[in-house]
């Protein structure tokens, strides 16, 4: 299983490559991307020093193209693609069928790898995308439980890479406009999910509220740790109970399930978090990279060591961990 | 310019087989030309079967109405492609695809097909490369506004028509989870089918009391209903084919009369007024005019930051 990790910048990329990242993904400093947040990612003499550093090293560069443009903004999107093929990276991360058929004609021989934010969840659907643009992998939403995936990676044309760790969306990727609906900025359109500019945090007598657009995602009580105001983690009233109606400030962790995920034919890990620190890269590569190779080596002595949990807990929303959707459970 | 043409959406709630089937003997007496039939949200709502969709449909086309069947939005479990595959191989009805296995599917099969509201077509490319694989008509994204369209609409394929959400709390996100089971403490797999209590959606609050969002099963809405009554010249101008009314628990039928009159030329204003009237919680329709969605009109929501 090839562990492909995230980088916002450059010190980032150097402490995935330096604890053991196979991949690193990473995006341009534009809306061409699902991590469009000011002071992130890379302009095109960053990005010519993070593939050479990678590459020197033997290790994979991807790129992340994987928002939708609309015709206004189209040629920007193809100025990725060409600007990302030019410095002959390892892939590009895709999920817009224009953008794709784009890249498909103007540079043939280029590997393509479907993005989350194509948001299929079947191998029927990876078939139109491999069948079309000859896809060479795809990354499953986080909707799907462990038997799910298994039975898409059987019948699947293609390797499937899935998430191993870090912030958990719960709404299917690349179908969620939650965003925009309250701040006129999503995933899809902006490359940003509660974006900062619409975020504010005010002090009250009894504590902190966090407001995106001026909806009051939450309220933390004198002492409570105020999170981001991620609109599907907030406390909501339904009914006569105020909640976490959709989510609780929590990330995906799924050392526990690895040699499940091994078993099953999973392709490649992927970690979530290209707008955390170097520090957080550093660690959670570090830590799934032992996890991967003490499961390759020994899949039934496999036990996710304390440390291993503690070091993860300790970089997670809220410091809580779940298993997510790949849980039945948790659905 | 021809008139835009009036579609009845599928039902995104899960109502009492009884009232299913009423609404659509409503339907049948209705100005909407065309009528989207089956279950998009949730495979768990079998209370109408694929058989049942299907009789519905062979009566509605009696009645001179354009029937489309329309896919799950989000697939998961193998039993819901095969429901699926079924659903595609169907002969009688065009198929709505929500979802790009549906796209897949009935390409494979040289079928022609639709396009929902939740699947992803927000550039010309986009729009080319599905028409060459059968594409005959599309909804524009519920997120993307009057500009964008503008855009679209001049590089849209020959023989493709399209279709604007014009009315109905909007199709914002899905997930594995059920949010209206979690509401009640349930999981899903034990979830009493709870969401029939709600035929409108679950109402969520902020902690302000602002009725924000609804929740329908597996589906997050807005609480607010979009709705593009006020834009219908621009539309019109701009050469939409169709407007959708996305089914709500009462007044749909008379919405449909507003709608009706408003396409033919009825002033505006007083129908506005009379449409508020019937909306569960209030307007809004702020994507359309590049604004957050939840704005209305000319009140846009504050705390906007503009960042380069």
């Amino acid at each position: 299983m090839e562990l492909v990790c995230p980088a916002g910048n450059l010190p980032s990329l150097k402490a995935a490559v330096d604890n053991g990242a196979d991949a690193v993904y990473v995006g341009f400093k534009d809306d061409t991307n699902a991590r469009h947040f000011a002071g992130l990612n890379f302009t095109e003499r960053t990005f010519e020093k993070a593939v050479r550093y990678a590459q020197d090293k033997g290790r994979k560069v991807f790129v992340a193209i994987n928002t939708f443009p609309q015709p206004n903004g189209f040629q920007r999107w193809k100025a990725a693609v060409d600007q990302a093929a030019g410095y002959g990276v390892n892939a590009l991360i895709m999920a817009d069928i224009g953008v794709l058929d784009y890249a498909r004609e103007r540079w043939p021989d280029l590997r393509l790898h479907l993005s989350v934010q194509a948001s299929v969840t079947s191998a029927e659907g990876i078939r139109f995308y491999h069948e079309n643009f000859g896809i060479r992998r795809v990354v499953l939403p986080r909707v799907l439980s462990v038997s799910q995936v298994a039975h898409v990676i059987t019948e699947s044309p293609v390797p499937v890479e899935v998430f191993g760790f870090g912030s958990l969306c719960v709404m299917v990727e690349g179908r969620c406009l939650l965003s925009s609906y309250a701040t006129g900025r999503s995933p899809n359109t902006y490359g940003a999910c509660s974006p900062a500019s619409h975020v504010r945090w005010e002090e009250t007598g009894d504590g902190t509220n966090t407001r995106l657009n001026g909806v009051l995602i939450d309220h933390y009580g004198e002492g409570e740790k105020a999170g981001y105001p991620t609109l599907c983690k907030g406390r909501f009233q339904v009914g006569d109970n105020t909640f976490y109606a959709l989510e609780e400030p929590t990330s995906l962790n799924t050392l526990s399930i690895l040699p499940e995920l091994r078993k099953i034919g999973v392709s490649a890990i992927k970690v979530e978090g290209r707008q955390r620190s170097p520090a957080y890269v550093g660690q959670v590569t570090g830590v799934m990279r032992a996890a991967i190779d003490q499961c390759m080596k020994d899949p039934h002595g496999y036990h996710p060591k304390d440390q291993w949990m503690k070091k993860l807990a300790t970089v997670s929303e809220g410091s809580q961990t779940t298993l997510g959707a790949y849980h039945r459970p948790w659905q | 310019m021809s008139t835009m043409k009036l579609s009845i959406g599928p039902i995104q709630y899960f109502w009492e087989r009884e009232r299913v089937l009423d609404f659509y003997q409503q339907a049948a007496d209705s100005a909407a030309e065309i009528v989207y039939l089956g279950e998009v949200i949730c495979s768990k709502r079998r209370l109408v079967k694929f058989e049942d969709w299907l009789a519905i449909g062979n009566e509605l086309k009696q009645s001179g109405k354009d029937v489309i069947l329309s896919s799950l939005t989000l697939l998961e479990a193998a039993s819901e492609m095969s429901s699926l595959k079924k659903l595609c191989r169907n002969e009688s009805f065009i198929v709505e695809a929500n979802d790009i296995s549906a796209v897949q599917l009935l390409s494979a099969a040289g079928k022609d097909f639709v396009t929902g509201p939740s699947f992803n077509i927000y550039n010309g490319r986009s729009l080319q490369l599905l028409a060459r694989k059968g594409l005959k008509r599309w909804v524009l994204p519920v997120e993307l506004g009057l500009e964008t369209l503008k855009d679209l609409q001049g590089l849209r394929p020959e023989g493709v028509e399209t279709e604007v959400f014009a009315l109905g709390r909007l199709p914002l996100a899905y997930s594995a989870r059920c949010y209206t089971a979690r509401s009640h403490n349930l999981p899903k797999d034990d979830c009493q089918f709870k969401c029939i209590e709600y035929p409108d959606g679950r109402m969520l609050e902020t902690q302000e009391d602002q009725e924000f969002l609804v929740l329908n099963g597996i589906q997050t809405q807005s609480a607010l209903t979009h709705q593009v009554l006020d834009q219908l010249p621009e539309l019109k101008a701009l050469g939409v084919d169709v407007l959708r009314i996305s089914p709500q628990h009462s007044h749909t039928m008379q919405i449909i009369e507003i709608f009706d009159a408003a396409r033919k030329g009825a002033e505006l204003e007083p129908l506005g007024k009379e449409l508020l009237g019937m909306l569960p919680l209030g307007a809004c329709n702020g994507y359309l005019v590049e604004q957050a969605g939840m704005d209305y009109g000319s009140e846009v929501s504050h705390d906007t930051q503009q960042t380069a």
